[in-house]
């Protein structure tokens, strides 16, 4: 196949440039996530207040499906409820693991590509497994191993 | 050691038709294999002798008194007889057959426990694999030694031996390091290591998986006790390795596994062992595996290793050369005299996205941390891309390498 059916523009410019990639001093739920093959670390921040993600940053070292994953992810999660935001993760898997690009969601639809890249997968997932740990106030390292 | 008998120089490209997976397309690209520090592939050679022994000689070994049982024991035995030869051990007592390195590495640090007393020390290096790495954290923690390390001077990958006599004289029991490191592609001074080794009394032990498949070994001459090595990285089949092991050591140590073979008499509350290296293996051994070895340390041989180590070698430094003009590359491992591979990052392009890029265009690379993680944090980079040659790669192949590295730095780096 055509690597740019995989690394999307959207893919490429979010790598090269991730958004909210800091750290957040006002967050109440941090998570990390790895991948103790590939040596992928993902650390996301949420501030959660109510019922609602108010903020969300993550920081990290991996490759481009995984950091501009996680930075579509903090833009499209904020503002968010919990129950909003495990909805918009059972749509991105769905968009990742069969590849069906969702017209209402054209920045997470720029990761259809990675079905036909199964090892590739749990890099797109990791940052999303880390923030809804986050959420769920488990300290525990998301692990996609 | 048995001289080669090869006079001129091979024929490579000839060579290369020896191994049947090579031909074939990915992705729609004739495939380049450059993994060759995770597994090598096989030549027809080997391979026949897999099937010949499965279709015409296979049993038990050992106990059976019937012909096949013969045959395969023969078999079986002629393999430890060639090992021998092929690292010119004193004698093929002292070959152990292992399902690899990782347990050659695992047999020593379990079966030397004993030996090991609180306040002694284990010395390694920080360009060791995690197989030559965690056997010893294991060894350690269980009998209240400590580990020391051997400094790596930078990116160019080589070891500090400034302070070895000082680290050697901290009641230093045994000494491990790599031959050629999988990481860096660095070559060891394993003679010289061996002697600062024996000086200070101390066991030493060489991890020469991605050493074995290339340069000529000769354990003697290295001056190690104990060296370990895998089949499948020289050509050879998985599943089989051998651990070289100074006789008078391996008569000292106690056994690995327990179960059959390794036993002279067993009681119901006792058993005695039998002799070495009987005494470690235990249960039904690698057979098949074993006469895939003598088959590729045949064809190894029938090449000449000292024509294969030049070939690989000249491959990666080659590589490493023009690769160093591709903007943004960051070079592991020293930059003259070097093992067959090259490790390298991509600033703007992690390990694993090149590795995909690679592969698209059919070239077969490592993308990851390569089981040295604690090396590539001293380091500060998280994962390298590596590549690494054998017998069967080409010029050509690397000329294809250098466009793929050059046109990902492109894409990633815009």
């Amino acid at each position: 196949m055509d690597l740019t059916e995989l690394y999307q523009s959207v893919i490429l410019e979010n790598n090269r440039r991730p958004r909210n990639y800091r750290k957040l001093p006002t967050a109440n739920r941090i998570a990390a996530g790895n991948n103790p093959v590939c040596g992928d670390e993902i650390t996301v921040y949420v501030q959660f207040e109510g019922d609602r993600i108010t903020d969300i940053s993550f920081q990290g070292a991996g490759c481009a499906i995984s950091q501009a994953s996680a930075s579509v992810m903090t833009q499209r999660l904020k503002g968010r409820t919990l129950a909003e935001a495990e909805a918009l993760f059972g749509r991105f898997k769905g968009i990742v693991t069969e590849g069906k690009p969702d017209e209402e969601d054209l920045d997470l639809s720029a990761f259809a590509g990675v079905h036909q890249f199964p090892a590739r997968i749990k890099c797109a997932t990791l940052g999303w497994h880390a923030a809804i740990n986050a959420l769920h106030g488990e300290s525990v390292t998301a692990s996609t191993e | 050691m048995k001289p080669s008998p090869v006079v001129s120089a091979p024929d490579w490209a000839a060579l290369r038709a020896d191994f049947p997976i090579l031909d074939q397309t990915v992705h729609g690209h004739p495939l380049i294999y450059l993994d060759n520090g995770a597994t090598t592939q096989k030549p027809r050679a080997v391979i026949d002798s897999l099937v010949r022994y499965y279709e015409r000689d296979n049993a038990n070994v050992h106990r059976g008194v019937h012909e096949l049982s013969f045959r395969a024991t023969s078999a079986y035995e002629a393999a430890r007889t060639r090992a021998a030869e092929f690292i010119h051990a004193g004698s093929s007592e002292e070959i152990i057959f292992t399902r690899g390195t990782t347990e050659g590495l695992n047999l020593i640090a379990y079966a030397c426990t004993a030996q090991i007393k609180p306040g002694d020390a284990i010395l390694v290096t920080e360009m060791e694999h995690h197989s030559n790495l965690v056997p010893w954290q294991l060894l350690a923690k269980r009998t209240g030694a400590k580990l020391l390390f051997v400094p790596v001077t930078g990116d160019d990958g080589l070891l500090d031996l400034s302070g070895l006599d000082r680290l050697l004289a901290q009641n230093v029991k045994l000494f491990a390091f790599p031959h050629i490191s999988n990481s860096l592609g660095t070559v060891n001074p394993v003679s010289e290591l061996c002697a600062h080794a024996r000086r200070h009394g101390v066991v030493s032990v060489v991890d020469a998986a991605q050493s074995i498949g290339h340069l000529p070994v000769d354990v003697q001459a290295l001056g190690c006790d104990f060296l370990a090595f895998s089949g499948h990285k020289m050509a050879g089949p998985t599943g089989i390795g051998v651990l070289y092991g100074r006789h008078a050591l391996l008569e000292t140590m106690d056994p690995f596994q327990a179960g059959g073979e390794m036993i002279a008499s067993v009681q119901y509350d006792y058993s005695t062992w039998n002799k070495v290296p009987h005494k470690f293996e235990a249960g039904t051994p690698e057979i098949a595996g074993a006469v895939g070895l003598h088959a590729a340390m045949d064809y190894l041989d029938s090449i000449g290793r000292p024509a294969i180590a030049a070939h690989d070698s000249q491959l990666a430094r080659n590589a490493y050369e023009r690769l160093a003009s591709v903007p943004g590359i960051r070079l592991f491992g020293p930059a003259g005299e070097r093992g067959g591979l090259v490790s390298f990052g991509l600033a703007g392009a992690h390990a694993h996205d090149v590795v995909t890029f690679a592969d698209q265009e059919g070239i077969a690379l490592r993308g990851g941390h390569h089981c040295t993680q604690p090396l590539w944090r001293k380091l500060g980079i998280a994962a390298t891309t590596r590549a690494s040659f054998y017998l069967y790669n080409t010029p050509a192949e690397v000329d294809r390498l250098v466009d793929v590295i050059r046109r990902t730095a492109k894409f990633f780096g815009g």
